[in-house]
């Protein structure tokens, strides 16, 4: 991992918080707005925030298959808004993915921001706080899929080859073990 | 300290809108031109701001039903304002379960000394300020995001430039301060101690500093990001312009690329010659009808 940077999709979103968990997990860590910028990077975290105004925006500023391109080759890290971008199918409402994780996403499927809540996880890593904020539920998963945690049965932190997937959100605490795990995929 | 586990709930939602516009929605079907247009979240509200202005009288919260149509008619989150003092619009937005209530002195309000305890609920809430120490008192109630002012209604970006210059200012000047000195500012600001602590050793807000009252083109949205805001919200601006789904997401635009200037004059061309709202000059608008004094 030594050498590498690390880029942050900064569209919208919870951005600077990750930039900051992938710094205290010891990587360099910068903001992607442009195609220029995400082809200077060895991986990607797409970070929480609104998937729908990031799609918009990943079309408008011509972002979309650069991105979808990019996670052909290289690591990326989806939480909450990004686990929806990265999923092959979204509902409720139904809108555009990625399809480079093979998970089915229902979007704010716990309900509204009142049901937003934190619990502890058991995990691979260790238990884990995960913190849930009008967060997706993935109700589907494919056979290349390895979950890593799940609540109350439905897996919330999931990889598939060198991509993770969490529908919390880890960069809303103080511990880097999540962060750490994506950087041994680089 | 009120940082506990619900407060950080409150604010990780404020942290998922940073970077983005929260736009002013009257009717399910603006909400759903906002929500087209790249908005990370709208605002129920009766009257847009440049319209209670003109209309006068009472302004309260808005219809049960508006509020519920918006919700239905957008996945993006939903705020709603209520009157400050006014705990049980409050309530009943929270029984609603809007995502964020919006104590607003765009609304007239219900007390005039004091806010709503919003520690005590367990929606979040946002509250405007034009200083530091209007910010901390109303984090010190429990506001998990806070908005500069500006001058709500007005088309006029000086009052908002005003309010994040001062508060980013006044955060600034804390930081070189030795512990002995602060419980003078504490005095000062009238403002809760352990927050000017806070301030004085990070040199932000513990919660999400976002901007409002008078954005009203995308360079206005990329100068008050550039000044220090996280998001912009996004009033009269949108629906009063001559066409509002341009300025939608040229203002969307502008927020996300604000440091870019090739992309800001994009985003400026983009909206080609459509007009942006009409604005007034803050010293034609009367002392009793402006509306950023309300709030103590």
């Amino acid at each position: 991992m030594a050498g590498k940077t690390v880029g942050v999709l900064a569209l919208q979103g919870d951005y600077e918080r990750h930039l900051r968990a992938l710094e205290s997990a010891g990587a360099h860590a910068v903001e992607v707005r442009t195609a220029a910028e995400l082809a200077a990077v060895d991986a990607l975290v797409l970070p929480g925030g609104e998937s729908t105004t990031m799609l918009k925006l990943l079309h408008r500023e011509s972002l979309y298959a650069p991105l979808g391109a990019f996670g052909q080759q290289k690591p990326i890290f989806g939480t909450c808004a990004g686990a929806i971008l990265l999923a092959t199918t979204v509902t409720s409402p139904e809108q555009e993915s990625l399809g480079l994780v093979d998970i089915a996403v229902q979007r704010n499927a716990y309900g509204r921001q009142l049901d937003s809540r934190v619990v502890t996880l058991p995990s691979a890593l260790g238990d884990l706080e995960a913190v849930f904020i009008r967060a997706p539920i993935i109700r589907a998963a494919g056979p290349a899929v390895n979950v890593l945690a799940t609540y109350n049965n439905d897996p919330v932190l999931v990889e598939q080859g060198r991509h993770l997937v969490a529908t919390f959100h880890p960069e809303l605490t103080a511990d880097p073990r999540v962060h750490a795990y994506f950087l041994t995929k680089l | 300290m009120i940082l506990n586990e619900e407060y950080r709930l409150k604010v990780g939602l404020a942290e998922m809108l940073k970077g983005g516009v929260i736009m002013d929605v009257v009717t399910p079907e603006q909400a759903v031109i906002a929500e087209r247009a790249g908005a990370c979240a709208v605002m129920a509200l009766e009257r847009v701001p440049s319209d209670i202005r003109r209309d006068g009288g009472v302004a309260r919260m808005s219809h049960i039903s508006l509020i519920r149509g918006i919700m239905d008619a957008v996945s993006i989150p939903v705020m709603a304002k209520a009157r400050i003092g006014h705990f049980v619009e409050a309530r009943v937005l929270e029984a609603l379960a809007v995502d964020y209530i919006d104590e607003s002195e765009v609304l007239t309000p219900a007390d005039e000394e004091n806010h709503i305890d919003k520690r005590d609920f367990k929606v979040p809430f946002v509250c405007g300020a034009r200083n530091l120490g209007e910010a901390l008192r109303r984090i010190g109630e429990g506001a998990a995001m806070i908005r500069t002012k500006g001058e709500a209604g007005s088309g006029n970006i000086v009052e908002a430039v005003r309010h994040m210059r001062t508060i980013v200012k006044e955060m600034r000047q804390l930081t070189v301060l030795g512990p002995e000195e602060l419980m003078a500012e504490a005095k000062k600001h009238q403002a809760p101690f352990e927050l000017i602590e806070w301030v004085a050793k990070h040199g932000k807000l513990p919660v999400p500093n976002f901007s409002a009252g008078g954005v009203a083109t995308p360079a206005d949205a990329a100068l008050v990001m550039q000044l220090g805001a996280e998001a912009v919200f996004v009033g009269s601006g949108i629906f009063k312009s001559e066409n509002p789904e341009l300025f939608a997401k040229a203002v969307v635009k502008a927020t996300t690329y604000y440091k870019d200037p090739v992309k800001v004059m994009e985003a400026c061309e983009e909206i080609g010659e459509s007009k942006a709202m009409v604005g007034l000059e803050i010293s034609k608008i009367a002392e009793g009808e402006l509306m950023q004094t309300r709030g103590w």
